[in-house]
């Protein structure tokens, strides 16, 4: 381990433990420091492990779902539509126009709301304390769509294997359509606070460079893979749910420092919002689920299922024996690949940097430890 | 003397965005109508959740203290963490033994709130109320049994 | 202005205390109550201060702040510093405890001898030195020392980076608030804080002294929000960076210290600003206009110096809670690459400017 070996004369460990209020849960970083320049980063995880995957054995597969909400704890709905979707793989049913419309929808809410909280916390971290309430103030607005249609705030558990649990409330529609009109006047707003501040781009451009093929060789998706330049959306790569019908540009960035990653977030929701206002008026009408049995048994074989999520890839690998509870789940989260990159890109910068590259990672720690 | 030109322009351009970032902040603090909080717990007689919000399972009983739970099980097969115990009896009813619910056992902490007992049930014995406000000091009281006392089968529903 | 003046008041004290004592004793109950006068003042400052803050911090983030203690939350602070006392006052186990006791009161003692100097209205002046400036510039300084000796002694790396990076930027920001205010005392040609301000009678500097004075003014506050390592230069205290940086291992009385001291100190830089820049007591003269400055006059000084100075703080609290941090090599080049070079060509384009008489 790091502390056998000998230490050069200035350098010294320090932990960015376990507690600590910005490394985004419980996520231990082992720092070898030379004055204020890092030379050394170790994470350190498992602090949060559940063990989701070893649950998932013993539950039938209308269960799973629930798990897997409290794993990317904000990117929920994008979860579970993850695991419904490799489970419709198998039972090979077909899905209601209507439920993948409604599942893009809420799916493309459930990632402006992640970016909200991000764009707050990355303000907050970096010492602008008054983001922190502006991303919120607008997450509220989201958090009333879901907490009146689905029931919850935060893990929703909405999907089931074929379809949605009940149909979406009469008011949905509206408040939406509320939400986007708003939004779209606040959106310039983050970029008067954070964006264009001198001291925000003096803090962050240069900071954290990762290149292309970094990025490809450790398998780092989402934004923090598009903004070196690698192009990875799998919502237009492997298009699932109501994709195929909607038009977007993918936001892509060449730079890939941490300005380049908080700018393709920021491009993001505004993609987010376009996407949104095609589908908003379109809901088609319908049946809500499709027929399944009420106890669901996949064929033997094995499927595997990815999606998009504010971080980026999620994929969901299911082997099945044929019995109604899967034998062996296994999800690829994306904040597992993202994090391996730290070493590589903190190496010579400050502490300081280290917090804004932290949060331009975007890590959400129960999902890397499941 | 181009660079002196650079200097000055930075400096001005680093001005321009740093008072257009207090001109934002400047303008919530001038109106104070934008604010977002609310004064918990002052405000409990005019605050109502959504109707769909998924606060604590109760089974739904009537005037005459009747619910409509008839002991088959479904939730507590359905539930992924065993927050639901069914104990029932037997019980003579027109001279045959039918099984009928004797404690509905229902562990708080440990219930998820996915929903899935509330989609099993045959006969719409369980709801979701909107009460959230579930913070206890005695751990016991987490665990409730939710068929109140001397309360029996509705007509009809079996 | 002479329906103010203060001094009849302290002439009076000072002829019936020498009626009734002989001299040296008159000396000593004259310290006793000047000291005690801004013992109460500098608690009180700093309780008005601490909820001043959190209530102004609050409608920018768009909540109310502190509302039940107390009407409106007004009681917040006492309630604050009485869970504070109660603290248990803990000291590490390696740590120095000559030093590590020491450093507060190094910092709490520079900010209220700095305190002393400040010109509240005429003749309630506690210090006038006639080289006021440079003695508070001097005083201040001294905080510095307090905050290294408090990384040092308390035996925690974190502490110790936060007190080498506060110790750095604290040293340089001196240079620059004092090269700003020489700006001025070009102008008013003293360094005695009641000379400048009766200099001011026809009109505040800020505004006789034109593009000088307000460049002078921009750099002031820049380096003032430095020197009391506020707003966007307060890594010494980052919590997301390093927990606590340099009073991490302080608790109860002793982190009370420290953190009324801020305050306080933020006070001083405030009232300094108001003195030299916005002319201290002197209300809001133009030139000649008779009738305008008597009508002015009418509102006593001692508001006059509070309101400007409350219009400071508010502008360093606005700064507080909009910026984002600045890092510690960002905050250096700020200051040595940019503020300084600014502040020597600014003062001699001052220079010239009284040579030439073309300051109004």
């Amino acid at each position: 381990m790091t502390l056998n070996k000998p230490l050069e004369d200035q350098e010294y460990f320090i932990n960015m433990g376990p507690q600590h209020p910005s490394t985004h849960g419980v996520l231990r970083l082992l720092l070898k420091l030379e004055g204020e320049i890092i030379r050394k980063v170790e994470p350190h995880l498992g602090y949060i492990h559940r063990s989701i995957e070893k649950m998932c054995e013993k539950d039938t597969y209308i269960q799973i779902v629930h798990l897997t909400d409290r794993m990317d704890y904000l990117s929920s709905h994008i979860n579970n539509e993850g695991v419904c979707l490799a489970v419709e793989q198998g039972l090979e049913v077909e899905i209601p126009e209507r439920v993948k419309v409604i599942r893009t929808i809420i799916s493309e809410l459930t990632r402006l709301s992640s970016h909200q909280l991000w764009w707050g916390v990355m303000g907050m971290d970096l010492g602008a304390i008054t983001s922190f309430l502006y991303g919120f103030r607008d997450r509220e607005m989201i958090n009333d769509i879901f907490e009146e249609t689905c029931g919850a705030r935060l893990t929703m558990n909405y999907n089931v294997p074929g379809g949605l649990m009940f149909d979406i409330h009469p008011n949905f529609q509206q408040r939406t359509k509320d939400f986007i009109k708003h939004f779209k006047t606040k959106l310039p707003e983050y970029d008067q606070l954070l964006s264009n501040n001198i001291i925000f781009q003096q803090r962050t451009k240069g900071v954290g460079v990762l290149t292309r093929e970094d990025a490809i060789s450790f398998g780092a998706t989402g934004p923090v893979g598009r903004a070196s330049g690698f192009s990875n959306d799998i919502r237009k790569k492997y298009p699932y749910s109501a994709y195929p019908q909607v038009t977007f540009n993918e936001a892509l960035d060449d730079v890939g420092d941490c300005f380049a990653r908080y700018s393709v977030r920021i491009k993001e929701m505004w993609e987010s919002l376009s996407i949104l206002e095609q589908l908003i008026d379109n809901i088609p009408a319908g049946e809500f689920k499709a027929k399944t049995k009420a106890v669901i048994k996949l064929p033997k074989g094995d499927f595997y299922q990815r999606v998009e999520t504010a971080r980026g890839e999620f994929g969901v690998y299911i082997i099945s024996d044929g019995l109604k509870n899967p034998y062996r789940l296994k999800f690829r989260s994306p904040g597992f690949s993202n994090l391996s990159v730290i070493d590589k890109i903190s190496r010579g910068a400050k502490i300081a940097d280290l917090v804004a590259i932290l949060s331009t990672l975007d890590l959400v720690i129960p999902d890397i430890d499941r | 003397m181009r660079s002196i030109a650079n200097y000055i322009n930075d400096i001005f351009a680093g001005l321009r965005t740093l008072l257009s970032g207090m001109a934002l902040t400047g303008k919530y603090f001038f109106h104070p109508k934008e604010i977002i909080t609310q004064q918990y717990p002052e405000n409990r007689a005019t605050l109502k959740m959504f109707e769909r919000f998924r606060g604590e399972v109760v089974l739904t009983h009537n005037e005459d203290n009747e619910h409509r739970c008839t002991g088959c099980s479904a939730c507590e097969v359905a539930c992924p963490n065993g927050s639901i115990e069914i104990i029932s009896k037997k019980e003579l009813i027109d001279e045959k033994p039918k099984k009928v619910i004797d404690k509905f056992v229902y562990h708080l902490s440990m219930c998820t709130f996915c929903n899935l007992c509330i989609l099993s049930c045959p006969t719409d014995a369980i709801i979701m109320s909107q009460d959230f406000e579930h913070a206890v000091f005695d751990r016991s009281k987490l665990t409730k049994v939710l068929n109140k006392e001397g309360s029996k089968l509705m007509e009809g529903v079996r | 202005m002479n329906i103010y003046d203060f001094t009849g008041l302290t002439q009076s004290i000072h002829e019936s205390l020498s009626n009734s004592l002989s001299p040296t004793m008159v000396t000593v109950v004259e310290f006793t109550i000047v000291a005690l006068i801004f013992m109460t003042f500098f608690t009180f400052l700093g309780l008005v201060l601490v909820y001043a803050e959190r209530k102004v911090a609050a409608f920018f983030q768009l909540r109310l702040g502190p509302m039940r203690v107390g009407f409106w939350g007004t009681a917040q602070t006492i309630a604050d510093a009485v869970k504070l006392v109660m603290k248990e006052p803990l000291v590490t186990k390696n740590a120095d405890k000559f030093l590590f006791n020491l450093a507060p009161f190094i910092v709490i003692i520079s900010t209220i001898m700095a305190l002393g100097a400040m010109p509240f209205a005429k003749g309630l002046h506690a210090l006038d030195f006639d080289i006021g400036i440079l003695y508070v510039a001097a005083v201040s300084s001294l905080g510095v020392i307090g905050i290294l000796i408090a990384g040092w002694s308390s035996d925690n790396k974190y502490s110790l980076i936060g007190a080498m990076r506060s110790g750095a930027q604290l040293v340089s920001y001196e240079l620059s608030v004092g090269l700003s205010l020489l700006t001025i005392v070009v102008l008013a040609g003293s360094l005695q804080f009641s000379e400048i301000i009766a200099s001011q009678e026809a009109g505040w500097w800020i505004f006789r002294g034109h593009i000088p004075a307000f460049i002078a003014f921009v750099i002031f506050m820049i380096a003032g929000t430095a020197e009391t390592n506020r707003g966007p230069f307060d890594l010494a205290e980052a919590e997301s960076e390093l927990t606590a940086g340099f009073h991490t291992e302080y608790s109860g009385l002793k982190f009370s210290f420290f953190f009324l001291a801020e305050f306080v100190n933020m006070f001083i830089i405030a009232g300094i600003g108001a003195t030299v820049f916005f002319g201290g007591w002197m209300p809001f003269h133009i030139g000649d206009w008779s009738g305008f400055n008597r009508v002015m006059d009418f509102i006593p000084g001692i508001f006059w110096f509070f309101g400007k100075v409350t219009f400071i703080i508010f502008m360093m609290m606005w700064f507080k809670w909009t910026f984002p941090r600045l890092r510690i090599d960002q905050v250096l080049t700020l200051e040595w690459k940019y503020l300084l070079p600014i502040n020597l060509v600014n003062l001699l384009l001052m220079a010239f400017i009284v040579l030439m008489g073309w300051h109004f």
